[in-house]
């Protein structure tokens, strides 16, 4: 059976800029970070991103990765407003298709079942169709006659998503509450990258957890990183919670260039052992008397 | 904080239980609050009036009884991720009461940016659900300071639609749209009025119609008298100041 371990640095090398790469998890939750924060060291550039948004966005937005965004909503959650996403709409760097989040579900879903689009309510009467002028409606067939909306699919070329354990053949399960969409992300993907907290053997994976955690299969996935706090400083339950000191100090840091600088150097430009290193000095500085 | 167990219902206090109040005679269906001050009213409405209701812990568990505000659940009864929560919006089983950064005369609110599209004066969270929230099942709001920045004549960017946005779209759109209330720091409104604009229902206790009025962007509809917005019962503040909100968490969502 194949082997699909590789290292985040190898996933990069395997994306190329202009892509289209869809990003699991929501919000400040379960964020596959440590490929994020791979991807904002490379050269990557032009990229268009889907996202239930989150520091992901805030993050590649910041290393100017983007071109295009297709979002429902950008948030940590805790801090309800992303400081980068702000920054970048407010001076129109990016282009923004912003959908009801619903919508953004079934673009993942059409794609993901290889259908041009799934009609839905949601977005009638809004101005999502104003701001997003390419979107279609769609008439029923039936004696309805009802006018839907027509959600374009979403095809990505990649999926980046975070779970919690995978094996070295790509089934990945999520130990935490809520899968999000992220199998959707997968199949929506012509190549999908797991990032996990630990690869295990197979047989580990339902020793002590129930089959239905696993909800990503192998069919699904092209690679697989073994990245130990990889969502840092997202949640990824049970394994630990959102980092939320380190959330602010990530906002506060976003107010200027000057303090951004600052934190990028003492974080962001290093590679992922270094990012954790740092991470662990400052908890450790922290906690001194 | 320590609260006092007795004495006059505050602003917040009445504020939450005409939060609960939105939910009355919902039955068997999910409630939604997003806020400290409507999480507080939809625990109350099911502790008291609307044992029926669906609640969750604020990430993906149904849970039973009555819970402090971050405490979980004792009892699960439901597992609801996101997935769920979207399959259970279209199915319309849903009353969800959001936070508008704008909200106009029809009830189109905006919370996705301010100023133009394209080139906000300030980006916002996004429309999030509010398009398909407002088109699948009932829908309320509240606006913690209720004022003419909030209540505008024009919302900038609609995301969760009002009367007038889902008559015209067409019946695709008008069908299971049903806004409720909005609950303000101020008032309580709906859009029974002729021309389903929104109409003053109450005034808080020591509120003034004028002033209501003065904080709007839009002329209110007002039939005749405006009542009172009711006070909580001794049984729901006790439930509120006791078993909900021990830590006063809804004073500092609307100080005073």
């Amino acid at each position: 059976m194949r082997q699909k371990l590789m290292t985040a640095a190898a996933v990069v090398a395997d994306l190329r800029s202009g892509m289209t790469i869809g990003i699991g998890g929501w919000g400040s939750r379960r964020k596959p970070m440590s490929l994020v924060r791979a991807i904002c060291r490379s050269d990557l550039a032009d990229l268009t991103i889907v996202s239930y948004g989150g520091p992901d966005v805030g993050m590649l937005l910041a290393a100017g990765k983007v071109r295009k965004l297709v979002y429902g909503f950008v948030s940590l959650d805790s801090i309800p407003l992303e400081p980068h996403f702000r920054a970048a709409r407010q001076t129109g760097a990016i282009e923004a298709a912003e959908y009801d989040e619903g919508m953004l579900q079934w673009g993942l879903y059409a794609a993901a079942c290889r259908l041009p689009f799934l009609p839905t309510r949601a977005g009638l009467g809004s101005d999502v169709p104003r701001v997003n002028p390419d979107l279609r409606t769609v008439r029923s067939p039936y004696d309805d006659e009802e006018e839907l909306l027509a959600v374009p699919a979403l095809r990505l070329d990649a999926a980046l998503v975070h779970a919690s354990r995978a094996d070295a053949h790509g089934n990945a399960q999520f130990l935490g509450p809520d899968p999000y969409f992220d199998d959707l992300f997968c199949m929506a993907a012509e190549r999908a990258y797991v990032s996990c907290e630990q690869v295990v053997p197979t047989t580990e994976l339902t020793a002590d957890a129930p089959v239905q955690t696993l909800r990503i299969q192998r069919w699904m996935v092209a690679g697989v990183v073994e990245a130990p706090r990889g969502a840092h400083f997202t949640s990824c339950e049970p394994d630990y919670g959102r980092d939320e000191e380190f959330q602010r100090e990530y906002v506060s840091a976003a107010g200027d260039a000057a303090t951004w600088a600052a934190f990028r150097a003492s974080y962001l430009d290093q590679d992922e052992d270094g990012y954790r290193a740092a991470v662990a000095a400052r908890r450790a500085a922290r906690a001194a008397p | 904080m320590s609260e006092p167990a007795a004495g006059p219902a505050t602003r917040a206090e009445i504020c939450a239980v005409a939060c609960a109040d939105t939910w009355r005679g919902d039955g068997e269906i999910l409630a939604s609050p997003f806020g400290v001050i409507p999480t507080i009213g939809a625990r109350l409405a099911r502790a008291t009036f609307e044992p029926d209701l669906l609640l969750t812990d604020g990430e993906a568990l149904l849970g039973q009884g009555t819970w402090a505000l971050g405490a979980a659940p004792a009892v699960v009864e439901g597992w609801l991720p996101y997935r769920a929560i979207f399959d259970l919006i279209y199915n319309g089983k849903r009353h969800v009461m959001m936070i508008p950064s704008q909200i106009d005369a029809f009830g189109n609110v905006n919370i996705s940016a301010i100023g133009e599209f394209r080139h906000p004066k300030a980006a916002l969270i996004g429309v999030r659900g509010a398009p398909g929230n407002t088109v699948s099942h009932p829908v309320s709001y509240w606006v913690p300071r209720h004022s003419p920045r909030t209540f505008v004549a024009a919302v900038d960017m609609v995301s969760g639609i009002g009367y007038d946005r889902a008559a015209k779209a067409g019946s695709a759109a008008s069908r299971f749209h049903d806004l409720r209330r909005v609950v303000s720091n101020l008032g309580v409104f709906d859009f029974a009025s002729a021309d389903r604009t929104m109409r003053l229902v109450s005034v808080h206790p020591g509120v003034h119609v004028a002033e209501v009025q003065a904080a709007t962007g839009f002329d209110l509809a007002i039939a005749g008298e405006v009542s009172r917005t009711r006070e909580p019962s001794a049984a729901e503040l006790d439930l509120i100041r006791t078993v909900i909100d021990p830590g006063g968490r809804r004073h500092a969502e609307l100080p005073g």
